[in-house]
């Protein structure tokens, strides 16, 4: 499955990060960006969980 | 209707019931039983509050969530219908971005928001460690009983904060006085207003300096806005007050109410004692943001334009109360939400909020809570409370709830 970010609803909050280390980071001023945009099997449940936590609502899965 | 006493007929001007309520007597840790009851009649509740004004209290947490995250709510104090907290709130000057909207919200908070990246936070834990240590330590070291809020839970942030922004801690017992006049509601508004003075005097000359003697702080980084024409030195102050007193009063009341809480919870407070697996700590951190509740007054915001939720249309210039304490305890979203447990998953709790507005500071909190948590009751096997749980003194007249003293020993 694939993520999509819209980097610039983000708020910084770096809730995505600490519910998917391998999949968000967050830049200098600690907006996120995307570290892959296809995920694994079992990374599912980690970006579905940063997906439900994130504030502004700027995550997104994608796909089958 | 008939009237009775928990059912509130909320479309009938003046009988809507009023907002705060009071907590059931020997139960400090759980919402007032009058919420839960509202929560029961349906997501949105009209009620009463100080000045007579009748906006609608948000009970369950999709509804929570849907209205903090919906551009049509403005969190600015000023808009008709915002529901205002005191009088003294009420006649106060803006904290910065909080009470703002976007675009100029977002622009006043990304200033701000790099220390907080969660990388940021994370190369500050070994330091958080040592502090957390070195009070131990002295705690230790000395006699007890002590209070636990003047010993370890307010210096411990105090200390975070003060290094992070670039403030002396040696000013400390300045601002921790004003600041405790500034979040409490029975302040009159002189009080408030001459408090919030004399911070925002103190923040406003150690920008200036900065201006011409930059340092590698946060402050520093604000004032470096201002000489870029970006802030003006009025809104860099009121940034930097905003920063000092959210990264004193909240950390440190989490750090007393978790402590109580877990002292009544000998089971939960032993699996945390016992354990060396960061991640039960973290998952601990996160219940007890959801159990406990310390932003008690519940986040407000006025409504710009007519918008539907749960099938309920509010209309532009109504206020709404979304109340965490009651949204964290939806047992649609928590299963058993009245009971402590350190093992669940918690993380989708609104302690910090959501939507725009949601906790900036909270990598910084949690890290702190972390050390907090999985040290001190480690070091300290035996702590317990030096008087009954009756006998401590809950902060129920303050905006954000919490513990006055608590006297503990080992
Ligand atoms: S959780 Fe959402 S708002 Fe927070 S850093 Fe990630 S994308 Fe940004």
């Amino acid at each position: 499955m694939k993520v999509e970010l819209e980097a610039d609803k983000c708020v910084a909050s770096g809730q995505c990060v600490v519910a998917a280390m391998d999949v968000f980071d967050q830049d200098d001023d600690g907006i996120a960006i995307l570290l892959t945009e296809q995920v694994g099997d079992d990374q599912i449940d980690d970006v579905k969980e940063a997906v439900a936590v994130c504030p502004a609502a700027a995550i997104r899965l994608v796909g089958a | 209707m008939a009237e009775t006493v928990a059912g509130p007929a909320h479309d009938v001007a003046g009988t809507a019931p009023e907002f705060p309520m009071p907590r059931a007597s020997g139960c400090p840790f759980d919402p007032p039983p009058g919420l839960k009851e509202l929560q029961e009649q349906g997501p949105l509740v009209k009620v009463r509050l100080w000045d007579g004004s009748e906006p609608w209290l948000v009970t369950r947490y999709a509804e929570q969530r849907a209205v903090l995250g919906d551009p049509r709510v403005s969190a600015d104090t000023d808009r008709p219908g915002y529901p205002t907290k005191t009088s003294a709130e009420a006649g106060e000057g803006k904290l910065s971005f909080i009470m703002m909207d976007d675009p100029e919200h977002a622009r006043l908070r990304r200033m701000v928001t790099a220390p907080f990246a969660i990388r940021k936070v994370e190369a500050l834990r070994p330091a958080v460690q040592r502090i957390v240590d070195g009070l131990i330590d002295d705690m230790l070291s000395g006699p007890g009983p002590v209070d636990l809020v003047e010993a370890f839970a307010l210096p411990v942030p105090s200390l975070v904060i003060c290094e992070l922004l670039g403030v002396p801690y040696d000013d400390h017992a300045m601002f921790q006085d004003n600041t405790r006049t500034m979040v409490r509601t029975t302040a009159t508004p002189e009080e408030r207003g001459a408090a919030t003075r004399e911070i925002a005097g103190y923040l406003a000359g150690q920008i200036a300096r900065r201006l011409t003697d930059p340092k590698d702080d946060l402050l520093s980084g604000i004032a470096g806005r201002v000489a870029a024409g970006e802030l003006t030195h009025g809104q860099a102050t009121e940034m930097a007050l905003l920063l000092l007193i959210a990264g004193h009063e909240t950390t440190a009341n989490m750090i007393t109410l978790g402590t109580a809480a877990l002292l009544e919870h000998p089971d939960q407070l032993a699996l945390l004692r016992d354990t060396d697996d960061p991640r039960l700590v973290a998952s601990a951190v996160e219940e007890l943001l959801r159990y406990l509740h310390i932003t008690h007054l519940g986040r407000r915001r006025a409504v710009t334009a007519d918008m539907e939720i749960a099938g309920q249309v509010i209309r532009a210039g109504e206020g709404v109360i979304m109340v965490n304490e009651i949204g964290n305890r939806d047992p649609e979203v928590f299963e058993a939400p009245d009971r402590l447990d350190i093992t669940r998953d918690a993380r989708r709790h609104v302690a910090f909020g959501f939507g725009v507005h949601q906790c900036l500071g909270q990598p910084l909190a949690r890290m702190e809570l972390q050390v907090v948590y999985g040290t001190l009751y480690r070091r300290i096997p035996t702590l317990r409370l030096a008087c009954a749980l009756e006998d401590v003194k809950f902060k129920h007249d303050a905006f954000i709830y919490g513990i006055h003293e608590l006297p503990v020993t080992w």
